[in-house]
């Protein structure tokens, strides 16, 4: 039992059941480890101990430590669509059959001939690929580098996991569920208050979770009978949002397909207590990365929870009381302790605990220098420190085969910074601590307290050797580098040298590089300031955060009554503003562009059947229901009759274009505006806002229908015999219902309301009938309409026409600079008296200007049609660009091409032939003529 | 994400509202000069402290208020109805 799940697991000890063995595999080999190991307590067990190669160099890489600071141990798990890269092995439990890469390394991670890399480094130093790599282009060699840097590989298919999100409201979140997490969270609930405690691991207890008396199980036991009390385990707190609202990622026991993959939890609470727990930070000193060199925290950690020794002789060095403990622990599992190395000259002074390990030195001022080991630890050189510490006296060497190292603890407080908490390097400790507070945020535990530490950084050797940062490869050297070429802001020296911005944030290498700054500056560490902690601490999947809102469940779908009908007769779907809509209807094998002009054709020789139901519709309704909508548009309303119909333009108070539509009187106090599809809800809201912000006293109603009535438009010289063949109360002869009215009737016993308004340029009745009959009416008139030629056009057709007859597309021949007068409007915009929005706005000096942009028309000089977006020149222009094509077209009864543009004061133009650029290029001429193609007296609309 | 409370349906979450800039901007009559009407369009405050602003609750009430809000840390200090002048600063 003792030797089968690796050589260095002890026979005894730890919290794993040793009763039960898994069966994992690591870079293609099978291992055993035991439930409750994680995948690094089970490869160090198994003895393996090389799994990555660095970020650069391609050194040997080991496991450095027991939590998510880890920046060397990053592994590729499982594979194809659900593989997950950068895992942090000490974070990942072991299940059966577990399957795990390691990420670099060719042809092995054993042996990578790429750390050739290592034996050139000076090329890599920091912003090297601003200096190196300059020919022939920086472009020739990142490919390259970026396949030898690369960490691992992201899945290329659909996800097949879910991700769920939950909403949470809390009195008091505890972060953290160590002893001081727990202890808070059953304060809170022996008070009767909603806890939520959020604990990492899969366990409670932290630290104390190997120990006997720790009494963890009792307060479990007693949070669990409590009314109020959420505990989420393997759940982690990523980031503090403003007003007390935190994002926990919860991970849920692989690989059950059932349930999510993870959840993300969004707590809102009134009070946050902080049981984060503290980082340790390691020691500086040359070749301070080899395979056997750790955090002592973690050693210990993988002897208490998983009964895994990390080394067999093993050196301590420590700058801090922390080792002692350890020391006593391992060599009582057995391990050889050959000396613990304090950097602290009075080292020995301090409580080493009533037993001594016999055969352990105790040597305080000694300071590691250097280790030897090309794949993995050999040997420590260690330093006798002279009394003030800068200056090295002697040397001596050790061989071993695990430095575990103590530089100081760092709380985790990333959190309480997000919270707005102030954070300041404190020299006692060399770590970032607390200053003030912050209201309705307590920090507690081992993450509140300041822990004295001696140096940390050794005063010789090859700063090119002396790794500050281990997941981006980052050394003294290069901070240095920074320095002397004046990245002195630390973050300036974070972004030149990229220390702390890999996956492990800097976790075990701001404080060190603060020192060291600090040191290089000239300035105490405290002035420096610190990089700013962002949220989220550890790497966040997109899938947590996309939850469930992917694929269909992306953005609403709306669909117009008629839909089914449009899909099953050819229909080609768009999405316009998130409303489904035909651009054309299919008619066997053709073209989306033969089917356009087909349809148009139809229009314009018999009839048309065009469903617009997504057009914003709104009701405004009350005794100040005219006075308030005549202060929108640029067309005086108040003279508008009931059943009369009336083309409006709104604009912003700027002046500029916004929306058009119609207005139509229903009754005295009651009108409906019409409104572009886009706009419908843009249009609601910002007559919302002037009524309860600036006009409150006026008295009236604001009612969106848009949804509520299907619109059918019948457009075509043949419109009203087609028309006319329904079951209709309203009188349709042009003398009872000439053009710009509207009726309310009933058609087919629906309660209808259709309008005379065009957009075709043909006779149009635009008929309204509450939105369910919408299908009823349109199956009606494409049957009796069928022996008139009756056809369905979609968008495209619609925009075909309409062009023909220079109507204006707001968006498309205008911009956010376009007025009323640039579109030919301006007489109407100035002859109303009477206030509204955007008026003063057009007597501005830059809205009269007389070279503005003007809508034209332009007709082709040859064959080739307009290119929308073509760049005009006129004759003689010394400007780069006169103005442009906005929308392009082709006549649909000559089949001439035809376009609207904005040009430089086009109506001066008139008459004159342009040149017509696109991508650089002169591709033709065209002449400037007045927006309208078709029917110019409208009279075929007017019929 | 805020927690902005609506007078009217108490603490939501900030994705239910729109922001609206600032309140209290008074739309000044047609007489004024071209200077005067672009400060109106264009020219607004932009302090580090204590900012009045309108918001709606889109996604709830449908109601247009006020926020007093500290644009340095956040803090939501006050909101109330639309209407009313500015609150005292010594009151908040």
């Amino acid at each position: 039992m003792t030797r089968r799940s690796g050589p260095f697991r002890l026979p005894q000890g730890g919290l794993i059941d040793r009763a039960r063995t898994i069966s994992f595999r690591f870079d293609g080999r099978t291992y055993t480890g035991h439930p409750g190991d994680s995948l690094a307590s089970a490869l160090l067990a198994n003895g393996v101990q090389t799994i990555a190669r660095s970020f650069k160099f391609h050194r040997p890489r080991a496991i450095f430590s027991c939590g998510n600071e880890e920046p060397n141990g990053l592994i590729q798990l499982d594979h194809s669509d659900r593989t997950t890269l950068c895992a942090r092995a000490p974070l990942i439990e072991l299940h059966e059959g577990l399957e795990a890469h390691s990420q670099e390394g060719w042809p092995s991670v054993r042996f990578d001939v790429t750390r050739v890399l290592d034996f050139v480094a000076p090329l890599w130093g920091a912003g090297f690929y601003n200096k190196t790599f300059i020919w022939p282009s920086w472009h020739a060699w990142e490919p390259l580098i970026r396949r030898m840097a690369g960490l691992g590989h992201a899945p290329c298919g659909e996800d097949p996991d879910r991700y769920d999100l939950h909403n949470l409201h809390a009195d008091v979140l505890v972060v953290g569920g160590g002893r001081a997490g727990l202890n808070a969270a059953l304060q809170a609930a022996r008070e009767g208050v909603r806890v939520v405690l959020a604990e990492a691991n899969p366990a409670l207890g932290g630290h104390n979770a190997s120990r006997q008396e720790s009494g963890t199980g009792e307060v479990v036991a007693e949070l669990a009978r409590l009314p109020g009390v959420r505990i989420l385990t393997r759940t982690t707190a990523v980031a503090a949002h403003d007003h007390n609202v935190v994002s926990l990622i919860e991970q849920l026991d692989s690989p059950r397909k059932t349930a999510p993959r993870e959840r993300y939890w969004m707590v809102r609470t009134k009070h946050i207590v902080l049981a984060t727990g503290a980082i340790e930070q390691p020691l500086i000193f040359a070749n301070n990365d080899r395979p056997g060199i750790m955090l002592a925290g973690a050693a210990w950690q993988y002897l208490q929870r998983y009964g895994v020794a990390p080394a067999r002789r093993v050196l301590i060095a420590t700058n801090n009381d922390s080792a002692y403990a350890i020391a006593h622990d391992l060599a009582e599992a057995g391990v050889a302790v050959l000396a613990v190395l304090d950097t602290r000259a009075d080292g020995a002074e301090h409580p080493r605990g009533s037993e001594q390990p016999a055969h352990t030195q105790w040597l305080p001022g000694r300071i590691p220098l250097d280790t030897s080991g090309f794949d993995a630890l050999r040997s420590v050189t260690v330093g006798r420190l002279s009394r003030d510490a800068l200056r090295v006296v002697s040397r001596q060497t050790f061989s071993c085969d695990g430095l575990l190292v103590s530089g100081g603890f760092a709380p985790a407080l990333q959190l309480y910074s997000q919270c707005g908490g102030k954070l300041a390097y404190d020299d006692a400790s060399g770590v970032l601590q607390p200053e003030g507070e912050v209201a309705a945020v307590e920090i507690v535990g081992s993450a509140s307290r300041r822990v004295p530490v001696g140096p940390r950084v050794s005063p010789t050797g090859d700063t090119h050797r002396q790794w500050v940062d281990l997941a981006h490869d980052v050394t003294v050297a290069d901070l240095e580098l920074a320095v002397r070429e004046n990245y002195r802001h630390v973050e300036h020296v974070k972004r030149y040298t990229t220390l702390g911005m890999a996956a492990d944030q800097g976790k075990t290498s701001h404080a060190q590089a603060l020192e060291i700054v600090g040191r290089l500056r000239n300035a105490p560490p405290r002035q420096l300031g610190h990089t700013t902690l962002r949220p989220p601490i550890v790497p966040v999947t997109l899938g947590a955060i996309a939850g469930r809102d992917i694929g269909e469940r992306f953005a609403p779908k709306r669909r117009l009554p008629m839909h089914e009908w449009h899909a099953s007769h050819g229909a080609i779907f768009h999405d316009f503003g998130g409303w489904q809509r035909p651009v054309v209807y299919i008619k066997s094998g053709e073209s989306r562009e033969q089917a356009a002009l087909r349809e148009a054709r139809a229009v314009r020789t018999a009839a048309g059947l065009f469903d617009g139901s997504s057009l914003g519709k709104i009701e405004v309704e009350g005794p100040d229901a005219l006075e308030f909508l005549d202060r929108f548009y640029i067309n005086n309303l108040k003279t508008l009759q009931p059943g009369r119909a009336r083309y409006g333009l709104m604009l912003r108070e700027t002046g500029i274009l916004f929306d058009d539509g119609t207005i139509v009187a229903l009754a005295p106090n009651r009108l409906l505006i019409t409104t572009t599809s886009g706009n419908a809800v843009r249009v609601y809201q910002w007559l919302e806002e002037w009524r309860q912000c600036e006009w409150p006293s006026l008295r009236l109603t604001i009612t969106p229908v848009t949804e509520q009535w299907a619109v059918v438009s019948l457009a075509g010289s043949r419109a009203r015999t087609v028309l006319a063949k329904l079951e209709c109360d309203i009188d349709l002869a042009p003398a009872a219902f000439p053009h710009l009215n509207m009726r309310e009737g009933t058609l087919l016993r629906l309660p209808a309301r259709i309008y005379r308004v065009s957009f075709t340029g043909e006779l149009t009745y635009e008929i309204n009938v509450p939105a369910d009959s919408g299908p009823k009416l349109w199956e009606a008139l494409v049957d009796v309409g069928e022996k008139e030629g009756l056809q369905p056009i979609g968008l495209d057709t619609l925009m075909q026409l309409r062009l023909e007859k220079g109507f204006l597309h707001i968006g498309t021949d205008s911009d956010g600079t376009t007025v009323p007068d640039d579109v030919g409007w301006g007489k109407v915009a100035q002859t109303k008296q009477a206030d509204y929005i955007g008026k003063r706005s057009l007597a501005l000096a830059e809205h009269v200007r007389a070279d503005r942009l003007q809508l034209v028309g332009m007709r082709a000089l040859g064959e080739k049609p307009f290119v929308i977006g073509s760049h005009l020149r006129v004759q003689g222009s010394s400007s780069p660009t006169d103005g442009w094509i906005t929308s392009a077209g082709i006549a649909t009864l000559t089949h001439e091409p035809i376009a609207l543009a904005l040009l430089r004061s086009g109506r001066y133009h008139l008459g004159e032939d342009v040149n017509v650029f696109d991508d650089g290029a002169l591709i033709g001429r065209a002449r400037v003529v007045t927006p309208m193609f078709y029917d110019p007296t409208g009279e075929r609309m007017r019929g | 994400m805020l927690r902005i409370a609506c007078p009217y349906c108490g603490v939501r979450d900030e994705p239910e509202f729109i922001f609206g800039g600032p309140a209290h901007v008074t739309r000044p009559n047609a007489q004024v000069d071209d200077a005067a009407w672009t400060a109106y369009l264009f020219n607004r405050k932009n302090p580090a402290g204590t900012h009045l602003e309108r918001w709606l609750h889109a996604y709830g009430c449908g109601r247009w208020f006020n926020v007093a809000r500290d644009t340095r840390t956040h803090q939501i200090l006050q909101t109330y109805v639309m209407g009313p002048p500015p609150p005292d600063p010594n009151d908040a």
